[in-house]
């Protein structure tokens, strides 16, 4: 029996991550992270999603406490990554979630309380391996968030439990429905948590950094078309493109936001064979060699090689990963490390 | 309060006997508040919280007037907001958490109609000199009537003294002992009052509503029984949050009092504690039974970061570790011993490192 304290945003998944580990006879606590919002937020972290995860642990009859990190999370999650957008980069704000508030923050406190572990919902397994313990994909595939997870190492994964992750999500909800707990047929999560639907990213950010309309230009360096705010346009991104009547074919392949220009061409143009990357990040030291690689929380794993600059080669070339978005490094279904895209 | 929440349940604005019984409750009740606050019984109304009282007051001043509201910027949110709500202007406090009068005076004129000072904050537990603030007020805004939300004040100070300069004062019972879901707001005769909510016109046209009748009655007798008591439980009251805040300081290193202990509420205790976030020390606390608080929870439950201590110009990060321990009627010397062995052991605990080569 461990001392295990259990990140429950409200959702199902950490619902029934609290639930199991119930069931499991560990010494259980609930707590919410108030990270962003107020009592009209329809995004994460509103009263009535602490008012779900409070009435799940009353009914699973574990303690409930509320963290309010919204300083922490305001400083290293939600400006970086408006000040990402102002430089043209594309960026992930629950990977930054993960690593500095659940991962680190909450963590550091949660050992500090006295507990021998933090638990969440996220679709992931913690394996034990002769080697020690790794981090490894969700047991369903198309809810696997191993990726969003590559920056924990085999220390942090010691001090980690992820109960839902040998789950499908129709089982985890199979399960809420057993429990009766409130939170069963909630609706997934969708996107960025602090953004809600009715605003949008681009009000969200144009309330934060000037957003300028740009200039379309194709390869040769002729003008195409227009763009109505270069700073939220992503490589690949084909949608949203002014281009009169050539759209169908042409995919942004480069965004220079200080000239404000976005480079358009065919998707062969989107093809690379490397990736430069930056601030490595390594399950245990770092790897050099044959690895498969993910560039998107569902994308599929493509083989490549890591040089000793901790560079990735693509053995085909793969389309372009946009900066600022995630490399993330496989040996099977176990996560190696990962790293940002230059 | 038992007989009105079950044999007798009739509604009071009837016109039956089971009604004039449970009317004359009311109006009973209605003479012991006044008695209390220094004011007459048909200056007593009832409504259903300290929240309501401090909304009733400033929007009803501002509606029957059209002027300009003021707080200083310790206020209670239940002031705040509202004053905020109508444009009103929110001055400054002194390091030590009191009014600053010379911003109070600048932001005075002919214009405004209602200045709202708190009695005693109830997070630094600082006691208000409504006096004071009367004369800046007599001086700059001869127009405006003072209003104050008692509801911490109640507890520690001779209330019928103090509320003497203000024309509105708000209660709720459950900070003294009675149920939540009932209190007042004292009206002094002449006082501007526009009606905030309108229906069967009870408590004189000021606050419609059917009375919850159970919650007047136990709240007039557990003012009464607070009155009874105050002087005798003060200076018990006293000593004991000396004993504590000795001992606190003595044991923790890096802890200090948030204001001077003169001029504070006798069973409050608010202590800043350096490198450590209250948030994880009240889980320890509670694991110890130790019952505190931060700052003052939002509807989430999570723990805010103090408005209060903010202006009083303690920075964001020290404010994280502040605590505030209140006593009570019930608190007894065993449970201050008990503080004093919980609190410093929680303490060293969070600021002993877990996870080696953090970020």
């Amino acid at each position: 029996m461990s001392k295990i304290l259990v990140a429950m945003s409200g959702g199902v998944d950490s619902s029934v991550a609290a639930a199991r580990l119930v069931e499991e006879g560990h010494e259980v606590a609930g707590v919410t992270l108030k990270l962003w919002g107020g009592a009209q937020d329809s995004g994460c972290c509103s009263v009535s999603d602490v008012d779900d995860a409070r009435r799940v642990a009353q009914q699973l009859d574990i303690d409930h406490y509320v963290f309010n990190y919204g300083d922490a999370f305001t400083e290293f999650v939600v400006d970086p990554y408006v000040r990402a957008h102002s430089e043209g980069l594309t960026p992930n704000p629950c990977v930054e979630c993960n690593r500095h508030i659940k991962f680190d923050a909450l963590l550091e406190r949660g050992l500090r309380l006295g507990y021998d572990a933090i638990a969440t919902g996220h679709h992931a397994r913690r394996v034990d391996t002769p080697a020690g313990v790794r981090l490894a994909r969700g047991a369903d595939p198309a809810k696997d968030q191993s990726y969003v997870l590559y920056m924990l190492s085999a220390a942090q994964l010691e001090r980690l439990r992820f109960p839902v992750g040998s789950l499908t999500k129709d089982a985890v909800r199979d399960e809420a429905t057993r429990l009766g707990l409130r939170t069963a047929d909630k609706p997934d999560s969708q996107d960025v948590c602090f953004i809600t639907s009715s605003d949008g990213r681009r009000r969200f950010l144009g309330e934060r950094i000037d957003l300028h309309p740009g200039e379309l230009i194709d390869e040769a360096g002729d003008i195409v078309g227009t763009v109505d705010a270069v700073e939220l346009v992503t490589i690949g991104q084909r949608k949203g493109l002014d281009l009169g009547g050539n759209a169908a074919r042409s995919y942004a392949v480069a965004v220079d936001t200080p000239r404000r220009r976005v480079t358009v061409g065919p998707a062969s143009s989107l093809l690379a064979e490397r990736v430069e990357l930056v601030d490595h990040s390594w399950t245990v030291s770092p790897v050099v060699g044959a690895i498969a690689a993910q560039t998107s929380a569902h994308g599929s794993p493509c083989p490549a090689t890591l040089t000793d600059r901790g560079e990735l080669l693509w053995s085909e070339p793969q389309r372009r990963v946009a900066p600022g978005q995630m490399v993330v490094f496989y040996d099977g279904d176990v996560v190696v490390g990962g790293a940002t895209a230059a | 309060m038992l007989p009105y929440l079950t044999d007798e349940f009739a509604n009071p604005s009837g016109a039956h006997t089971m009604a004039r019984r449970s009317r004359a409750a009311i109006e009973e009740a209605r003479d012991l508040v006044a008695a209390e606050l220094g004011f007459g019984p048909h200056d007593i109304v009832f409504t259903s919280g300290g929240t309501e009282s401090d909304n009733l007051a400033i929007a009803g001043v501002v509606a029957a007037t059209g002027g300009g509201v003021v707080c200083p910027a310790t206020e209670h949110h239940a002031v705040l907001h509202p004053v905020e709500g109508h444009g009103g202007h929110v001055v400054g406090v002194t390091s030590d958490g009191a009014v600053d009068l010379d911003a109070l005076s600048d932001a005075l004129s002919e214009e405004v109609a209602l200045v709202s000072v708190m009695l005693v904050n109830n997070e630094s537990g600082v006691i208000a000199d409504l006096g004071a603030v009367r004369s800046v007020m007599d001086e700059r805004a001869p127009n405006a009537v003072l209003h104050t939300d008692a509801v911490q004040g109640v507890n520690w100070v001779d209330v019928a003294a103090a509320v003497a300069p203000a024309d509105l004062v708000s209660l709720s019972g459950h900070k003294f002992g009675g149920p939540k879901g009932v209190g007042v707001l004292a009206v002094r005769p002449g006082t501007p009052l526009s009606a905030q909510t309108l229906g069967g016109g009870q408590e004189a046209e000021r606050r419609s509503g059917t009375h919850n009748t159970g919650g007047i009655v136990a709240l007039a007798h557990a003012l009464v029984e607070l009155g009874a008591s105050r002087d005798t439980e003060l200076s018990r009251l006293r000593s004991l949050r000396d004993r504590l805040a000795d001992g606190l300081i003595d044991a923790i290193p890096d802890c200090s009092e948030t204001v001077p202990r003169q001029g504070r509420a006798a069973g409050l205790l608010q202590l800043v504690i350096g490198g450590l976030e209250s948030e994880a020390l009240l889980v320890l606390l509670e694991k110890g039974d130790v019952m505190a608080s931060a700052a003052s929870s939002c509807a989430s439950g999570a723990m805010d970061p103090s408005h209060v201590l903010a202006a009083m110009g303690v920075d964001r990060v020290a404010a994280a570790g502040s605590l505030r321990l209140s006593l009570g009627w019930c608190t007894e010397p065993w449970e201050i011993d008990q503080a004093l062995e919980v609190i410093p052991s929680a303490v060293r605990q969070l600021r002993t490192p877990a996870m080696m080569g953090r970020r």
